[in-house]
C-alpha cells in the first residue's frame, strides 16, 4: 500500500492499528536556521507487533520516539492514537492519553529520579492519578517490580543510585508498565548497557510484552539487536523512510543500498564472515543542507542522475516490503519496474 | 631503530631486525586502585606478549579491567593511590621501571594510543594541525614548516578530505568519524611500533566503525605496526585480530589465535558471551542466551574460580578453587578452567551427590578430562 | 521469567572505580554512571564522621540564635545605659567583655547588636529565596520566552554594582532594620535566581522529568515533585553562603554609617564605633568582640554549608 491510500484505523485485516503516524514533519531552529529532523514520515503500528526504526546518528529515530510521546512537539503530519491526533489535543485530555504511551529512554540512570525511592517512584503512575488505596499501590508495585526481577524488600527503599545500568533499566520499565500503557516506545534502551546485561533486558522485554500484550516501536541502531526483537524494521537515513519491511525479509531481501551497507558494515563475530560490499565512503551530509533529490545519493555506490533531479517516494515492492528507491538492489530488484515508477 | 633526541638526551631503541621475539612482553601485572571502600584489584595477573606487525584483541565487559590493562601498560595511571606491580618490556627496555620524564621519550614515539572518545582526548582549543604536529616537532626533531606539512600528509593518508583547509580547524568543527580519524593521525604520526587502540569505535555510528577499522588495518600493513584492539565487541576483533585474549574480572580467562577462539571455545564464559549476542542471521524473535547476574566484585573478588556465579556448568571446585590458565595440547591456546568445553560440549561432570569429589564419571567428554582432574595445577603447563 | 534477581550491590567495583578515578571509566555504563550525580544523603550520613569542627560551628551558631532571641530573658545589662563611671573598661566581672567609649556594657550590645545581623541575614536570604529562587526553579524548568526575559533581566540587575545601589537606596529611603533588610534581600533574588535557575535547568532536561510527564504529570507536580527535591541541597548551600554574605554587607554599611541607627547596636555598628575617635590603638577591645563573633558566625556557616554539600554529593563523599 502507497502513502496515500493507507487505509485508516480498524479496516485492516491484520489486527488494527494502534498508531498512525503521517507526514510527521519535526524542524529545530538552530541559530537562525531551521533543520528538518524528520522530513515527512508515514508508518503504522499495528496491534501486538514490534516496529523496528533503526538508523544512524543523525536520521531522526530518536526525534520521532519523542514526538510519537509527545515531548517533542510535531512541526507538521498527524499522529493517530486509536482515532485521536496528538497533536491536536492539549490539555487534560492529553495527559489522560498520555500514559496510554510510555517510554523507555537510553540512559538507564538519568531516566530515575535520584533523590526518590524506588518505590515511590515505581508508584508514580498510579499516585498522579489517586488510582488505588496506598496498600493496593503498594501491592501492583511489589508485583511489578518483581516481575521485572527485582526484589522489592531489597530494593523499594534505595535509591537509584545504588543500582547498575541494567537495573535502573529494569526499573524504569516497571514503572512505564505501571501506567497500563498500550504502546510502548523504546529508545534506545540497551545501548548503554554491557553486552550480558543487553541481552537479559531484551529477553525481559520480550517476556513482558506477551504478559502484558503490549505493542512496541524499538528504536536503536544496532540492527541486530533491533531485527532479534521487531517484527517489522523501518531503516531511516536523514530524516526519511528509506525502507519498511518484516525483519527477516529485511535481512534476506535488503533493497535499499543504505540498508545493503549497513548490513554490510555490522561486525559479525565469525572471523570467516565476508561481506562482498563495499563500506560506505564520505559522510553524513548536513542536516541543515541536504542533498536535493535522494538524500543518499552522494554515498550511494548505485547513484544515478535521475537520483540528484527526482526524490524517490516510498513504494512497495513485495507485500509488506516498501522501499525509497529509483534503483533499488538485492532480490528484490528485479520485480521493481525502475523506469517512471513513481509513488501514486 | 635510530636514536631520538630530544633536548640533546638520545634515547636507542633496540632494532629487532631477525623480528624475532616479541615486541612488547607484559609479565604478571597487577594494578590496584585504593579507594575509600577497599582495594579495587582491576588487573590480577596479566601476562602475554605482542609481536611486531601483529594485532592482539583484548575483549571484555565492564569490570573486566581491559581498560585498566593498556593505561598500567602505557604507564598513564593516576599518580596517587594506585599499586602497580609486574614488570612491561617493550624493544628491551622495560616501561615499569622508567619515571614519566622517559616515558615521555617512548609515548607517541615508540608506543602511543588511540582513546574511546575523540572529543575529550583531543584538545579542544588547539587546532588539529598544531596537536598532530606538535609529536612530530617533539619526537622527530623536525622544523615547524615541515611539521605542517606533515601533519597535512598524515590527515590525507588518514582520509580527510581537503586536508589543507581543515588542518587549520579545531576538534568540534569535525564529526565524530573524523575526530576518530584526527585521533588515529596523532597516534600514528611518529609511526610508531605499537598502537594501543582503546575502544576506537565505541560510540561511532556503524558505518564509520567499519571505515576507521578499515583504515586501521591498512595503515597497519603498511607500516607494519603491531596493534592491540580492545574492546567489548567480540565482533570487532573476530575479523581483524589476529589474536585474542579474553577477561574478566581482571584476569584473563582465555587466550587463542582468532579463529581457534570462535571454532574451539573452551572458556564457558567466552562462549556465553558469544550465545547471549543477536546475530543478523538468526531469525527474528529468537530468544538469546543471557548470562545470569553481574561481574563480580574487584574489592572482595568470590574464592574460586570468579566467574562461577554466572557460569552454567560450575561444579564445587569451580567454586572452592581458582582454576590456573593452562594450556592442553597446543601451546596458542590458554584458559582457565576446571571444566574447559570440548567441541562446545562441557566437561564438567554431572552434578555430583558427595560434595567436593571432582572424580571424572563416564560420560565426561574424553580430550578434556585428564587435564581437567588433576587438581595439582604444576602438572598443567604454566601461562607464559 | 526474568533471568536474575539480583538485589542491589553498592560494591559494585567498576562503578565505583569510575566514580574514584572517571578516565578509567571501562565502558559507556560505567562513563554513564559517573556523568548523573548520585545523591544519597542516607548513605554517606551513615558513613562520613562530620568532625569537631562541624559540632562546633553547630554550637557555635546555634548559641548565637538564642542569644538573641532570648536577650531580653536573659540576665543582661541594659545596653544603651551609659555608664559615666565605668567608661572604656577593659574586661571585669562587672563587665565580661568590658565597656565602651560612652559607659555602655560591652557584651549586652554584642548579644542585642546580634539581632540585626540575624535577621538582616536570614531574612534578606528568605526573601531572595522565596522570589528568586521560585522563579529561577520555575524558569529554568518551562524555558520559553518567560525565562529568556527573567534571565535577561536578572543579568541587567546584576551588571549594577551592588553597594551603590544599596547605598543610594539607603541614603534616599533612609535607614531601619526593616528597609536594610528589604533592600538587601532584593539584592540578594538575581543571584538566587540564577544559580537554582541553572540548577533547575540541568534536571529538567534528565529523563525522569520527561518521563514524569509521559505519565501524565502537571507541570506544577513535575517542579514540586521531581525537580525540587534535586534543587534543595544546592539552594540550601547557597543560602548558607548567601547569609554570611550579607551579614558581611550590613557590617560594611553600618561602616559607613548607613546601617541601622545608633544607639541600635549592630555588629557593623559596634566595629564602627570601635575604630572611631582612635579606639582602635587605646581600647581594641571594643573593636575586636564584634569582629570576632562576626568571624565565627560567619565561618561556622560557611564550615556548614561545605559540610553539607560533600554530604549531598555522593562523589566528594567518597574521597
Amino acid at each position: 500500500m502507497t502513502d496515500a491510500q493507507t487505509a485508516p484505523s480498524a479496516d485492516v485485516p491484520q489486527g488494527d492499528v494502534v498508531l498512525d503516524v503521517r507526514d510527521l514533519v519535526v524542524e529545530f531552529k538552530s541559530g537562525r536556521q531551521r533543520v528538518q529532523a524528520v522530513s515527512g514520515v508515514t508508518f503504522q503500528v499495528r496491534r501486538g507487533e514490534t516496529l523496528g526504526l533503526v538508523g544512524e546518528s543523525g536520521c531522526g529515530k530518536s526525534t520521532t520516539g519523542r514526538t510519537l510521546v509527545q515531548v517533542q512537539p510535531a512541526t507538521s503530519g498527524t499522529i493517530d492514537y486509536r482515532g485521536q491526533d496528538l497533536t491536536e489535543i492539549s490539555g487534560r485530555k492529553l495527559r489522560q492519553l498520555r500514559t496510554k504511551i510510555q517510554m523507555i529512554f537510553q540512559d538507564p540512570i538519568s531516566s530515575l529520579n535520584p533523590r526518590r525511592r524506588i518505590k515511590d517512584i515505581v508508584a508514580e503512575p498510579l499516585t498522579i492519578w489517586h488510582q488505588g488505596t496506598k496498600d493496593e499501590r503498594a501491592a501492583k508495585v511489589r508485583e511489578m517490580l518483581e516481575a521485572v526481577g527485582i526484589d522489592p524488600d531489597a530494593a523499594g527503599d534505595r535509591r537509584p543510585g545504588e543500582f547498575s545500568g541494567g537495573q535502573c533499566q529494569r526499573i524504569s520499565i516497571a514503572r512505564a508498565l505501571m501506567a497500563d500503557p498500550d504502546l510502548l516506545i523504546c529508545d534506545e534502551p540497551v545501548s548503554a548497557l554491557d553486552v550480558s546485561v543487553q541481552a537479559q533486558i531484551l529477553n525481559l522485554l520480550a517476556d513482558l510484552k506477551t504478559r502484558f500484550q503490549l505493542t512496541m516501536v524499538f528504536i536503536a541502531h544496532d540492527l541486530a539487536v533491533v531485527k532479534n526483537v521487531s517484527d517489522r524494521v523501518a531503516v531511516m537515513y536523514l530524516g526519511k523512510l528509506v525502507e519498511v519491511a518484516g525483519s527477516d525479509d529485511l535481512y534476506r531481501e535488503a533493497a535499499h543500498p543504505y540498508t545493503e551497507a549497513l548490513l554490510a558494515s555490522i561486525p559479525e563475530p565469525d572471523p570467516d564472515h565476508t561481506s562482498d560490499h563495499k563500506a560506505l565512503t564520505g559522510e553524513l551530509p548536513s542536516p541543515l543542507n541536504p542533498p536535493s533529490g535522494c538524500r543518499f545519493r552522494t554515498r550511494c555506490p548505485y547513484a544515478q542522475e535521475r537520483c540528484a533531479s527526482e526524490e524517490p517516494l516510498l513504494r512497495e515492492l513485495a507485500p509488506g516490503h516498501q522501499v525509497a528507491c529509483h534503483f533499488p538492489v538485492g532480490p528484490l530488484a528485479s520485480a521493481a519496474p525502475s523506469a517512471g515508477a513513481q509513488a501514486d | 631503530m635510530i636514536g631520538r633526541r630530544r633536548g640533546g638526551r638520545t634515547l636507542e631503541f633496540k632494532d629487532i631486525g631477525s623480528h624475532d621475539g616479541p615486541l612488547l612482553v607484559v609479565e604478571d601485572l597487577h594494578t590496584a586502585f585504593r579507594t575509600g571502600r577497599g582495594t579495587v584489584r582491576a588487573v590480577d595477573g596479566v601476562s602475554f606478549e605482542v609481536y611486531e606487525g601483529k594485532t592482539l584483541g583484548i575483549v571484555g565487559e565492564s569490570g573486566s579491567g581491559k581498560t585498566v590493562l593498556s593505561r598500567s601498560i602505557m604507564g598513564l595511571l593516576p599518580p596517587r593511590d594506585v599499586l602497580r606491580s609486574g614488570t612491561v618490556h617493550f624493544g628491551g627496555h622495560e616501561l615499569t621501571a622508567m619515571d614519566e620524564a622517559e616515558l615521555r621519550d617512548v609515548w607517541g614515539a615508540e608506543l602511543s594510543m588511540i582513546f574511546q572518545d575523540p572529543m575529550t582526548a583531543l584538545n579542544p582549543v588547539k587546532r588539529i594541525g598544531t596537536q598532530i604536529s606538535e609529536s612530530l616537532v617533539l619526537h622527530l626533531d623536525m622544523d615547524k614548516k615541515e611539521a605542517q606539512s606533515t601533519a597535512v600528509e598524515l590527515l590525507r593518508s588518514v582520509g580527510i578530505p581537503s586536508p589543507e583547509e581543515r588542518v587549520r580547524w579545531y576538534p568540534f568543527q569535525l564529526s565524530g568519524g573524523m575526530r576518530q580519524r584526527v585521533m588515529i593521525a596523532i597516534a600514528l604520526a611518529c609511526a610508531p611500533r605499537l598502537v594501543m587502540a582503546d575502544e576506537p569505535t565505541t560510540g561511532l555510528d556503524v558505518t564509520v566503525q567499519a571505515q576507521i577499522l578499515d583504515l586501521l588495518a591498512d595503515l597497519q600493513r603498511e607500516r607494519h605496526m603491531a596493534v592491540i584492539l580492545v574492546t567489548h565487541d567480540l565482533g570487532v576483533v573476530a575479523t581483524r585480530a589476529d589474536d585474542i585474549i579474553v577477561m574478566y574480572a581482571g584476569r584473563i580467562v582465555e587466550r587463542a589465535p582468532t579463529r581457534t577462539l570462535f571454532r574451539d571455545t573452551k572458556m564457558p564464559y567466552t562462549r556465553a558471551l558469544m550465545d547471549s549476542i543477536p546475530r543478523l542471521a538468526d531469525p527474528s524473535g529468537a530468544r538469546l542466551d543471557a548470562i545470569a547476574g553481574r561481574p563480580p566484585d574487584l574489592i572482595h573478588p568470590p574464592k574460586g574460580c570468579r566467574f562461577a556465579p554466572r557460569c552454567h556448568y560450575a561444579r564445587d571446585k569451580c567454586r572452592e578453587k581458582d582454576p590456573p590458565l593452562r594450556t592442553v595440547g597446543s601451546p596458542d591456546h590458554l584458559f582457565a578452567c576446571w571444566y574447559p568445553l570440548v567441541d562446545g560440549v562441557s566437561t564438567a561432570p554431572p552434578v555430583p551427590v558427595t560434595l567436593g569429589d571432582p572424580a571424572p564419571s563416564a560420560s565426561v567428554a574424553t580430550a578434556g578430562a585428564d587435564a581437567t582432574t588433576t587438581d595439582d595445577p604444576t602438572e598443567a603447563e604454566p601461562a607464559q | 521469567m526474568p533471568d536474575d534477581r539480583e538485589l542491589f550491590d553498592s560494591g559494585a567495583s567498576a562503578q565505583l572505580l569510575g566514580d574514584r578515578f572517571p578516565g578509567m571509566a571501562a565502558t559507556e555504563e560505567t562513563a554513564l554512571a559517573i556523568s548523573t550525580e548520585h545523591i544519597d544523603g542516607d548513605d554517606i550520613l551513615a558513613k562520613k564522621p562530620l568532625g569537631f569542627l562541624f559540632w562546633f560551628a553547630l554550637v557555635w551558631i546555634t548559641a548565637v540564635f538564642l542569644a538573641s532571641i532570648l536577650a531580653n530573658v536573659l540576665p543582661l545589662q541594659n545596653p544603651n545605659f551609659q555608664n559615666y563611671s565605668a567608661l572604656s573598661q577593659g574586661p571585669s566581672t562587672a563587665h565580661w567583655l568590658g565597656t565602651d567609649d560612652l559607659g555602655r556594657d560591652l557584651l549586652a550590645r554584642l548579644i542585642f547588636g546580634s539581632r540585626v545581623s540575624l535577621i538582616v541575614g536570614f531574612c534578606g536570604v528568605a526573601i531572595g529565596l522565596i522570589v528568586g529562587g521560585t522563579a529561577g526553579l520555575v524558569s529554568g524548568y518551562k524555558g520559553g520566552k518567560l525565562d529568556v526575559a527573567l534571565n535577561a533581566g536578572s543579568f541587567i540587575i546584576l551588571a549594577f554594582p551592588a553597594i551603590v545601589a544599596v547605598i543610594a537606596i539607603v541614603t534616599f529611603w533612609g535607614a531601619s532594620l526593616f528597609h536594610i533588610t528589604i533592600i538587601l534581600g532584593l539584592a540578594t533574588i538575581p543571584l538566587m535566581f540564577r544559580v537554582i535557575r541553572a540548577t533547575s535547568l540541568s534536571f529538567a532536561q534528565r529523563d525522569f522529568v520527561i518521563a514524569a510527564k509521559t505519565m501524565g504529570a502537571t507541570d506544577t507536580r513535575v517542579v514540586l515533585r521531581e525537580i525540587l527535591p534535586n534543587v534543595i541541597p544546592v539552594m540550601v548551600t547557597f543560602s548558607l553562603i548567601s547569609v554570611a554574605g550579607l551579614i558581611v554587607i550590613e557590617g560594611t554599611l553600618a561602616f559607613l554609617g548607613l546601617s541601622v541607627n545608633l544607639p541600635t547596636p549592630s555588629w557593623g555598628n559596634l566595629i564602627n564605633e570601635g575604630t572611631a575617635n582612635n579606639a582602635l590603638s587605646t581600647d581594641p577591645y571594643i573593636m575586636m568582640w564584634p569582629a570576632l563573633a562576626m568571624f565565627l558566625l560567619l565561618w561556622s556557616i560557611n564550615l556548614i554549608g561545605d559540610r553539607l554539600r560533600q554530604r549531598f554529593d555522593i562523589r566528594e563523599g567518597l574521597l
